[in-house]
């Protein structure tokens, strides 16, 4: 084939591209690959393609899309997490002269997929599921605004994540750091394909991310049940409506900023280039202007799991509701006020780096009242410690230490001392980890129960949670100290050898998360096979407060026979001290929409419209947008939108389901 | 169960004793400022932190369900007293937080001149600082010293107690300037200048490196900071005065193109337009300055000439330049010669204030502050008030 036309099929993609010659590379692909053949096979064996897409992939059903972008966020944590043991190994083998057992190359491609990994794959498809099989619930409607779109925005967040993982095996990824600064991102440094997956990896997410929030926002604002006024929605909806208006107006700073970026290297223009009139601070600003909000978007909504943990298994009202609202509204705000003190070293004036130092500390405040309204919650309460509660308080204790060591950071003077060192790696795991993950968790094991009828088994989500709450101690305490010993971050090789048993330290404490992950997966494991014993009947296993306890577990397609009316912020316990009766008859049929296969092709097209674009495959990027962009306007002519589930069919799921209630009733 | 409580401790506090918390025990007045405004912030966050924690543990155990004894009020919803004191605590100890934060952030901004050498020593007229250009390469670092003509690659001296004020860029991508037992750091990026002002109060060698990732040899980009007596230094700047090769730009270009791990080097001598040329992208013979061009643009630019007045790339710092739709890699050629190019340079960094406030204004407060470069409006308004309310931006 002659050279030419080989260039025009493949691009810049070679032979020498796939990393033939990275043993390590090599042996995971190996392994990834058995380990998918072997699940493919089981999936065909069991004949259970035609399943998984018509019940699960081209589903529209909020809940099962929700538990998809669980399912998503777990896969790519253990990814994710391998990089972070492996960083973790060299950091505490590379001394006395050893180069440890990664060069360059690998290493920094390790730590950039790392932070790009937990953050947009691993913490917010976390997130996205969670609100994504919540808040219809728990605002008593039927499915989201958009169901379709719903689909497809997850699909999009699953291509986002082909992309990543593809880099792993053909190419490589970025060597920038997550938030990939240029010039170091530009054509001129860094002319190879990693930062092109990069892009393109988070743009394809990016409009998934997008329109879910979107759609979210629409869901919380239109459809909820009747009675339900915004002071009377539970704080998790609240705090997903903050969050989703934060998605909304920050992710098109990233698509505007990552496109600006794209243009420097694709065609020439020079928006952050050194020279022509480019100036890369404006990238720096730009990606913090999305940044920030972007680490209110993952906490956010943890912080309504925490309350509505606390206030369940304090057997409590809220503590302070509505300064609970404005706290959450207040941050939302206030966090696109604060972008700066990322980057206080940058040379900005002292008062221009005072003001974000100071709006930062801002806001410690409504974060400092929420944190006492949990303290409020449980004081005079009655606390079960269950699972969700044990990660709630070890939240409290961890999180604390994690604002406050931010507070510190946002102090300019001190950030000159302290910015990029692992003290602030400390810090914002701390938080992370603290916040984001035990929230999740929290979630996890609060939700489970509703999502599939039955609990998860306590023993090993206690064995889990020690894991892990011992295990981020020991991983992040060290760093904490090597940042006030002046160690900085994405070091490869060090020379001072007392150095070393700190990281050796915190590599037993990833260990131990290691065993936290392990725990976690044998979890849900073992819940599985117990699950006749775990069984829930009643739908509300932990007597809890608000709307998404009244339905069985897991709920029906339609959510809600009829549309609960709503009196109270707590409304599921409202309803159970009035004594409420299930309906037991005069069910109408129920109007949902259709299942379709259309988010995911849409999805299939863009990435390979991205790949094509990383490789310089110019027939594959224009034959796969045209694709995209057909199928979009072939599914505007799809009328099999919608269909009515017969009365009959939601007589029969509600008679059983008072049948089973029955049953318990005699049985206690 | 105290005393074991203590013996677990002690491995930690054998651990903790072995190592060399530079930036809670700096070794110059600037970085040593900025562990005092760490070290109080700790302590006001603590003043909310400790009680919270306390009071987390305290509730969670008290109210465990297993203890009926204690109160349970499940209704119980709201206080306006006790909603009060949740919001006004952290709005406090945030108000004491930010007027600390104004004050130290105006005093230690990194672009002000030092007043004072150490506590209670304020700068006199006697101290003329120490000027060095730092120019952080893929991957090593070039400091200039215009003072003296010098220059080294991977090695900074300065004398014990005399202010030294950097000029700081980079030649290709961001770094960050930062040496832990001096003063704060500081983001040296291309095209642009920051400044740092410190003064180091104990001999001694330092580490200094880059703390914001620069590629591939970035792990090897640091460097050694030797605090030094007068005559030591003196020693010094003989030695490197003595070293066999000198820093031209035909010298620069050779230099900067990337390594890793490099030895440290000294030049003898320096081209001294060479820092103003790295800062305005202009080492390459025929390359436009940057001041040039911004200048030419500020009075309307040259038009349409002004497009055409490129000419091909030649020399390419890594692999490749130029964007795969984009127009051949191209720079803007000069319309004047490098020397003409370097006087001007020369004469704008001549035009900055010599101004040298002669006070002390430890400790912290924000009496009589200046911001930077604002010439003496302030100095000459007599001594400054206590407190305060003197305070001036």
């Amino acid at each position: 084939m002659p050279e030419t036309l080989t260039k025009f099929i493949f691009g810049r993609l070679t032979l020498e591209s796939l990393p033939l010659h990275e043993p390590i590379v090599v042996a995971t692909f190996i392994a990834v690959a058995l380990g998918g053949l072997a699940l493919l096979g089981a999936v065909t064996y069991f004949r259970l393609w035609g399943y998984l897409w018509r019940e699960w992939f081209t589903s529209v059903d909020h809940k099962k899309i929700g538990i998809m972008y669980m399912v998503l966020g777990l896969v790519m944590l253990l990814r994710g997490f391998s990089d972070a043991i492996m960083m973790r190994l060299q950091q505490a083998i590379a001394f006395n002269g050893s180069e440890g057992y990664l060069n360059a190359h690998h290493y920094d491609q390790i730590f950039t997929a790392h932070g790009v990994i937990m953050i947009f794959f691993v913490a917010m498809p976390f997130v996205t599921g969670l609100m994504n099989f919540v808040v219809p619930l728990q605002i008593g409607a039927r499915d989201v605004s958009f169901p379709f779109l719903n689909n497809f925005s997850f699909w999009m967040t699953v291509g986002g994540a082909v992309l990543v993982m593809a880099s792993l095996f053909v190419g490589e990824f970025a060597r920038t750091g997550w938030l990939a600064y240029p010039p170091l991102s530009g054509i001129g440094y860094s002319p190879d394909v990693g930062v092109d997956y990069y892009i393109w990896a988070l743009q394809v997410a990016g409009v998934g991310t997008t329109l879910s929030g979107i759609n979210l926002i629409c869901t919380i604002i239109k459809m909820r049940a009747p009675g339900m006024t915004m002071m009377r929605m539970p704080v998790f909806t609240w705090t997903s409506l903050c969050t989703n208006v934060l998605i909304v107006a920050s992710f098109p700073v990233l698509t505007a900023v990552l496109t600006l970026l794209a243009l420097d290297r694709y065609v020439g223009t020079n928006f952050f280039t050194n020279d022509f009139g480019g100036n890369p601070m404006m990238y720096v600003n730009l990606i913090w202007i999305w940044g920030h909000p972007e680490v209110y978007i993952l906490i956010l909504p943890l912080f309504g799991v925490f309350s509505e943990v606390t206030s369940t298994f304090s057997g409590k009202r809220l503590f302070g509701y509505t300064s609970m609202v404005y706290a959450t509204v207040v941050i939302t705000i206030l966090s696109y006020l604060v972008w700066l003190h990322h980057f206080f070293t940058m040379g900005s004036g002292a008062s221009v780096n005072s003001f974000f130092g100071i709006t930062t500390m801002i806001i410690s405040i409504p974060t400092g009242a929420k944190m006492f309204n949990w303290l409020f919650t449980m004081y005079r309460g009655r606390i079960r410690f269950e699972l969700p509660m044990m990660w709630t308080v070890a939240f409290m204790l961890t999180f604390v230490v994690g604002g406050m060591t931010g507070v510190l950071l946002a102090v300019p003077p001190a950030d000159f001392v302290l910015h990029n060192s692992l003290f602030l790696i400390a810090h914002f795991h701390n938080v992370i980890i603290g916040g984001v993950l035990f929230g999740l968790f929290a979630g996890i094991a609060y939700w489970w129960p509703k999502a599939f009828g039955f609990k998860l088994d306590p023993f090993w989500g206690k064995v889990s949670f020690w894991c892990w709450v011992v295990g981020f101690w020991f991983a992040f305490m060290p760093l904490y100290i090597l940042g006030l010993m002046g160690v900085t971050r994405r070091v490869r090789v060090f020379d001072d050898p007392s150095l070393q048993i700190w990281f050796v330290i915190a590599g037993f404490g990833a260990f131990l998360i290691a065993l936290g992950i392990l725990s976690f997966l044998i979890q849900i494991g073992v819940s599985i096979m117990r699950r006749e014993q775990l069984r829930d009947t009643t739908g509300d296993p932990w007597d809890a407060r608000t709307l998404e306890w009244a339905t069985s577990s897991p709920p029906p397609a339609y959510n809600f026979a009829f549309t609960p009316v709503i009196r109270d912020n707590d409304a599921w316990w409202d309803m159970k001290k009035a004594g409420y009766k299930r309906p037991l008859s005069g069910f109408k049929p129920i109007h949902m929409p259709s299942n379709t296969g259309t988010g995911v092709v849409l999805a299939v097209f863009s990435v390979a419209l991205g790949f094509g674009l990383i490789w310089y495959m110019w027939w594959l990027a224009a034959l796969s947008f045209v694709c995209l962009i057909a199928t979009a306007i072939g599914h505007t002519f799809n009328y099999h939108r919608d269909f009515d589930i017969p009365a009959a069919e939601v007589t029969q799921t509600e008679e059983a389901r008072t049948t089973l209630l029955a049953a318990q009733g005699a049985g206690a | 169960m105290k005393r074991f409580g203590a013996l677990l401790l002690l491995p930690l506090a054998v651990l903790l004793s072995g190592c060399d918390f530079v930036v809670l025990a700096p070794a110059g007045d600037v970085a040593a400022q900025q562990r005092d405004l760490l070290v109080v912030s700790t302590l006001l966050m603590l003043l909310i932190i400790v009680p919270v924690m306390a009071l987390t543990v305290f509730f969670a155990w008290r109210y465990r369900q297993a203890n009926t004894a204690a109160a349970y009020t499940p209704d119980w919803d709201h206080s306006t007293k006790l909603e009060l004191v949740i919001w006004a605590a952290p709005l406090l100890i945030i108000i004491c937080l930010g007027a600390l934060t104004w004050l130290g952030t105006h005093l230690l901004d990194p672009y002000r001149r030092i007043d004072r050498i150490e506590p209670g020593q304020p700068i006199t007229q006697s101290h003329k600082p120490l000027r060095v250009e730092v120019v952080a390469l893929d991957w090593k670092w070039l400091f200039i010293y215009p003072d003296y003509g010098i220059a080294s690659v991977n090695e900074l001296a300065a004398p014990v107690n005399q202010p030294i004020d950097f000029r700081i860029t980079s030649s290709t991508v961001m770094n960050s300037f930062y040496i832990p037992a001096l003063a704060g750091q500081i983001y040296a990026m291309p095209a642009m200048e920051t400044k740092l002002h410190a003064v180091i109060n104990r001999p001694g060698t330092y580490t200094g490196f880059s703390a914001n990732y620069s590629g591939a040899g970035f792990s090897g980009m640091h460097f050694a900071f030797h605090g030094l007596s007068d005559q030591a230094f003196g020693e010094w700047v003989a030695q490197a005065k003595g070293a066999p090769a000198t820093l031209s730009r035909e010298s620069y270009l050779q230099l900067e193109r990337p390594s890793e791990n490099e030895p440290v080097r000294h030049y003898a001598s320096v081209d001294p337009d060479l820092f103003g040329a790295i800062l305005n992208l202009c080492v390459e013979p025929g390359k436009m300055c940057m001041n040039e061009m911004m200048s030419i643009d500020a009075k309307g630019g040259l038009g349409l000439a002004g497009v055409r007045n490129t000419l091909p790339l030649q020399y390419d710092k890594l692999a490749r330049r130029g964007a795969v739709f984009g127009n051949d890699p191209s720079y803007v050629a000069s319309i004047c010669t490098a020397e003409e190019a370097a006087a001007a340079s020369r004469a704008a960094r001549d035009a900055d204030a010599k101004y040298w406030p002669v006070r002390d204004l430890s400790p912290l407060r924000g009496a009589g502050l200046l911001s930077p470069g604002t010439g003496s409006r302030r100095a000459d308004a007599g001594a400054p008030a206590p407190g305060l309310p003197g305070f001036e931006l």
